[in-house]
């Protein structure tokens, strides 16, 4: 399976990946089996409702996850697996190969050094270069992120920015070491409108300059079209449908991802009621048997409420988790 | 959507339907921004500047904007949370606050508010009957009676009181939590309800729920809303009317569909164009404003927009627009935009379907 | 989930032009069974809590013996003899000893928990009282008066807590009421600041805000919606600046400062069975370790409360 030669094939790979959270009197099954491969220079949009597990599976990846997570599966990243990796190993992978953006930029930046400072340091740390090469690669990142008057806002603290900004300046920390994969966790959700299709453009231009892979984490079904080549929805920790965006936008499979096309508020809905998923998300301490979604779910049968669901997946890779699948699918 | 002419006779309503239900004038309010040892005022923040508009009686007014636009802090004012600098706010023709007019109590018995954080806008330490029993109570409604009316209430916003009812805020879900706020607000038997970004926290699915109870709610007990919100689609899909605001001040309102359908101003254009299309084969590819909206703290002369607009020209720092109707054209008076720049308002149909080029 | 739960669900959702959804009553986050309140789930957790329960016990047994004196020992704590003097610990009819003048030292140690505890234990009630109040104003109506409040208290911030107290019990004399009064002076500040802080937090959430938005009086406001949010965090402060408390107390009348003698009081005992340390090194030492157990088993209680009462630990 994984050949170490990394010529062509996934840069990213994922199998069977599964988190549980394990405490005195809870059992949480955040992500149960999630499966995917990422090409170089491809976008995956994992889409889903809080809770469904998407941070959960990024952090993951990054190995950012608490002791107290059992994490089982593979990782491959560039034919390595990040899960056997030891610590001082994996520090140079973070921030290497693969790196991470943010929701909140002002937590994942230092507030007491400059962008500059931090972005050199990065650099330095990861490639042994001279302070000054890597001062020198910081002003190119930001310039690259488009940040206006790059050399002065290189001395700026990151309070000293405006929300924009501060999400320009953490994905130039996160490029500093060219990764071969970039995770996104809601970079854009943060953010006002005008600035959210600003970082999305970014992202979209940056992808192309540098062939990097993204993984894209949203609950945004817009931001999800703007930016995906393929989306991923999850629920309850499993992938409940995988396809191109326009597969995923135009023909969904599952009933989950219709319920939720359905309910997401767009242009020209006025006047009519709204179509509605019945109820909230499982709670993942207590997860029903069979399909996560079966009591929420207008088409279920008995079959959906026992044993595995089989994943049904077309010629073109369009996969959904259904029982009902083949019958469901007046498109 | 013309509510306004089957409300029936509210024994509240005093001016009749022709009369706004609410009035507001030149709303003002600056927040200084102290700094120093000695705690000098060392900016002032133009949260709210000059702001006029009014709801009329039934309807929904929408109010967009991004952050710092002004339009919480406008919620804020009109619910007297914080004390405007200046302005009028008129309830169904009394002056809030003024000897002749009516009491902020008794307004604040006619409009009721819902926050955004579902979570904080709940007492951690009181189950849900009796958070939503709470305001009338201080009002004097025997126990007994307040507690069996929030009890109808939570069953009215979909929670079956035998489940939800001695439950804690803790112990529920965002969605659920919402409809118990709802509930709330609905307590005192409002006229007008203030929902400021009241399913911005919340997940899509859950959201559409929550919009048609609103919607349901609406028409059942002939309440009147002012939705504010960032989610240009929500707002779209919920109000008649639109009032587009831009660091303190109100930049362009009107029918929604008039809004929606032919922005004038250039910020509503960008802001519109802005919107991710929901279409693969049609993605944005230009952005429709560069850089962040600026800071409120001691915001640009004139037209505040002027700083990030394409159309702007010297009269744009001299003067501030007023919100005027377009002087010919089909749009009708009631769309209001506040350009100094005829052209600009113009929507030139290439500026609009920008981003699917 | 029930299966009745299910079926509810099911069947609303069968009668889907229904005015308002009761699909959404369908059990989404299964709480299992009956969900118990906010203090009876805290009460659980504390329940759970071994070390807490360990130490609560701990503290129970010292206030049995200290206030049940009488039961647990026949000895006059005022009576000695030359002939029993410095006895070792197990002697037999002195188990722990005797002390420089031939007194039983259980007995000692028992009465003289009771001294200790109250001069440890009245302070912080007044701070408690004092200083919870003014933090409560200070916090609540914030502006100038929280000004005026906080910073009269960070005067009082400037000196080190035990020079204070010294300095007070100095200026008023010695007596146990006196250190009483001085450590009560000591404990308002940080009861203020603390108080000042939780409050100001919980006034600027929006439950707050929709109180007032709805009409409600400060007062009621206050009692009902930032009382009952506060008091949690600040009683477990104040349990934390008992087990402060008890060694302060100790020390000042380690000093001479506090209770006089011949009163038994674990720090006089203390420093009177000082100069017996070569002699009876072991039994010299056990009021110190009295004062250590108990000052520790507060702590360790506070900390325990502090968790239990927690929600967003469980959540």
């Amino acid at each position: 399976m994984p050949d170490g030669s990394m010529v062509q094939g996934p840069v990213l790979r994922v199998e069977d990946l599964t988190v549980r959270f394990t405490r005195r009197d809870t059992d949480v099954a955040a992500v149960n089996g999630v499966n995917f491969s990422l090409n170089a220079g491809e976008t995956l949009t994992i889409l889903g409702e809080s809770g469904s597990g998407k941070s959960v599976s990024l952090k993951a990846m990054m190995g950012l996850l608490p002791g107290y997570a059992r994490i089982d599966g593979r990782i491959w990243l560039n034919g390595r697996d990040m899960l056997t990796l030891p610590e001082a190993e994996l520090r140079k992978v973070r921030g290497g190969a693969i790196s991470m953006i943010f929701q909140e930029p002002m937590a994942a930046l230092d507030p007491v050094y400059t962008i500059g400072e931090q972005i050199a340091e990065t650099i330095v740390q990861h490639e042994g270069c001279s302070k000054d090469t890597a001062w020198k690669r910081a002003l190119g990142l930001l310039e690259q992120v488009k940040i206006p008057s790059a050399a002065r806002r290189l001395k700026n603290y990151p309070h000293e920015m405006s929300g924009g900004m501060r999400q320009r300046a953490m994905i130039a920390l996160a490029l500093a070491c060219s990764p071969s994969v970039l995770l996104a966790d809601e970079p854009t959700t943060a953010l006002d409108v005008t600035v959210q299709i600003q970082i999305l453009l970014l992202l979209r231009q940056l992808q192309q300059e540098l062939g990097m892979a993204i993984v894209f984490v949203t609950h945004d079904v817009g931001a999800a079209a703007e930016i995906s080549d393929r989306i991923a929805v999850m629920y309850a920790g499993r992938f409940a449908e995988t396809g191109t965006t326009r597969q995923i936008m135009r023909q969904p499979l599952h009933p989950y991802t219709k319920g939720l096309l359905a309910s997401t508020v767009h242009g020209g809905m006025r006047g009519t009621r709204l179509e509605t998923i019945p109820g909230s998300p499982p709670n993942l301490a207590h997860l029903p048997p069979g399909c996560a979604f079966a009591p929420r779910c207008r088409y279920a049968v008995d079959a959906c409420r026992q044993g595995d669901i089989p994943v049904v997946t077309d010629e073109t890779g369009h996969m959904a988790r259904c029982v009902r699948v083949e019958e469901a699918v007046p498109a | 959507m013309s509510a306004a002419l089957q409300i029936p006779l509210d024994p509240r309503d005093r001016g009749g339907p022709a009369q706004p239900l609410l009035l507001v004038e030149n709303l003002r309010k600056h927040f200084p921004v102290r700094g120093g040892i000695l705690n000098r005022q060392t900016a002032t923040v133009q949260a709210v500047d000059d702001v006029s508009f009014s709801v009329r009686k039934g309807e929904t007014l929408g109010i967009v904007g991004e952050s710092g636009c002004g339009k919480s802090t406008t919620a804020r004012l009109l619910m007297r949370l914080i004390e405007p600098d200046a302005g009028d706010v008129i309830f169904d023709g009394d002056a809030v606050g003024d000897r002749r007019g009516i009491s902020v109590n008794d307004m604040r018995r006619q409009m009721q508010m819902v926050f955004q954080d579902s979570y904080t806008s709940l007492n951690p330490r009181m189950t849900m009957v009796e958070s939503i029993a709470y305001a009338p109570r201080m009002h004097g409604t025997p126990r007994r009676e307040a507690i069996d009316r929030a009890e109808m209430l939570l069953h009215r916003v979909g929670l079956n009181p035998r489940q939800y009812a001695r439950r804690y805020p803790h112990e529920l879900s965002g969605g659920q939590r919402q409809r118990v706020n709802i509930a709330r607000a609905l307590a005192l038997e409002p006229r007008l309800v203030i929902l400021d970004e009241a399913v911005a926290a919340l997940d899509k699915s859950v959201e559409a729920q929550v919009l048609n109870l609103l919607g349901e709610l609406k028409e059942s007990l002939n309440l009147t809303y002012l939705f504010i919100s960032h989610d240009l689609n929500v707002v779209e899909y919920m109000s008649d009317r639109v009032m587009v605001m831009y660091l303190g001040r109100v930049v362009e309102a009107g029918p929604v569909e008039s809004i929606y359908r032919h922005p004038r101003h250039p910020y509503t254009r960008a802001l519109f164009a802005s919107k991710p299309t929901l279409d693969p084969d049609r993605r944005t590819t230009e952005m429709p404003l560069t850089g962040d909206p600026p800071n409120p703290i001691n915001p640009p002369s004139g037209c505040r927009f002027r700083t990030r607009c394409a159309f702007a020209q010297p009269r744009c720092a001299e003067r501030v627009p007023e919100l005027l109707a377009p002087v010919a054209g089909d749009a009708d008076a009631s769309h209001v935009v506040a350009c100094h720049v005829p052209e600009a308002q113009t929507p030139k149909h290439h500026t609009t379907e920008v981003g699917h080029a | 989930m029930s299966a009745t739960t299910i079926k509810q669900g099911h069947d609303a959702r069968m009668s889907s032009t229904l005015q308002t959804e009761i699909a959404i009553t369908t059990p989404d986050m299964p709480v299992g069974g009956v969900t118990p309140g906010y203090w009876k789930s805290v009460a659980g957790r504390l329940l759970r809590d071994k070390v807490t329960m360990a130490v609560t016990l701990v503290i129970l047994g010292i206030l049995f013996i200290t206030l049940g004196a009488p039961l647990v020992t026949s000895y006059d704590p005022y009576a000695g003899s030359i002939m029993t003097r410095l006895k070792p610990i197990g002697t037999p009819g002195h188990w722990l000893g005797t002390d420089e003048t031939g007194r039983d030292l259980w007995t000692r140690l028992c009465y003289g928990g009771r001294m200790s505890l109250l001069a440890a234990i009245l302070p912080v009630t007044i701070a408690l009282i004092a200083g919870g109040f003014l933090g409560v104003l200070a916090g609540y109506a914030g502006g100038r008066v929280g000004t005026l409040i906080m910073r009269t208290m960070d005067v009082f911030y400037a000196f080190p807590s035990i020079l204070l107290a010294i300095a007070i019990c100095g200026l008023l004399g010695n007596g146990l009421s006196n250190s009483i009064i001085a450590l009560a002076v000591v404990f308002i500040p940080p009861m203020v600041r603390v108080s000042e802080t939780v409050t100001s937090q919980a006034r600027g959430l929006d439950f707050v805000e929709a109180a007032r938005a709805s009409g409600t009086t400060t007062l009621q406001i206050i009692r009902h919606h930032v009382l009952a949010n506060v008091l949690g965090p600040i009683l477990v402060y104040a349990t934390s600046l008992i087990s402060v408390s008890i060694i302060l107390s100790a020390g000042l009348s380690f000093l001479g400062l506090g209770v006089t003698p011949p009163q038994p009081e674990w720090g006089l005992m203390l420093n009177s069975l000082r100069q017996a340390i070569y002699v009876q090194p072991y039994v010299a030492a056990l009021p110190g370790l009295m004062i250590f157990i108990t000052s520790m088993s507060f702590n360790l209680m506070s900390d325990g409360f502090r968790s239990a009462m927690d929600v967003r630990l469980n959540k």
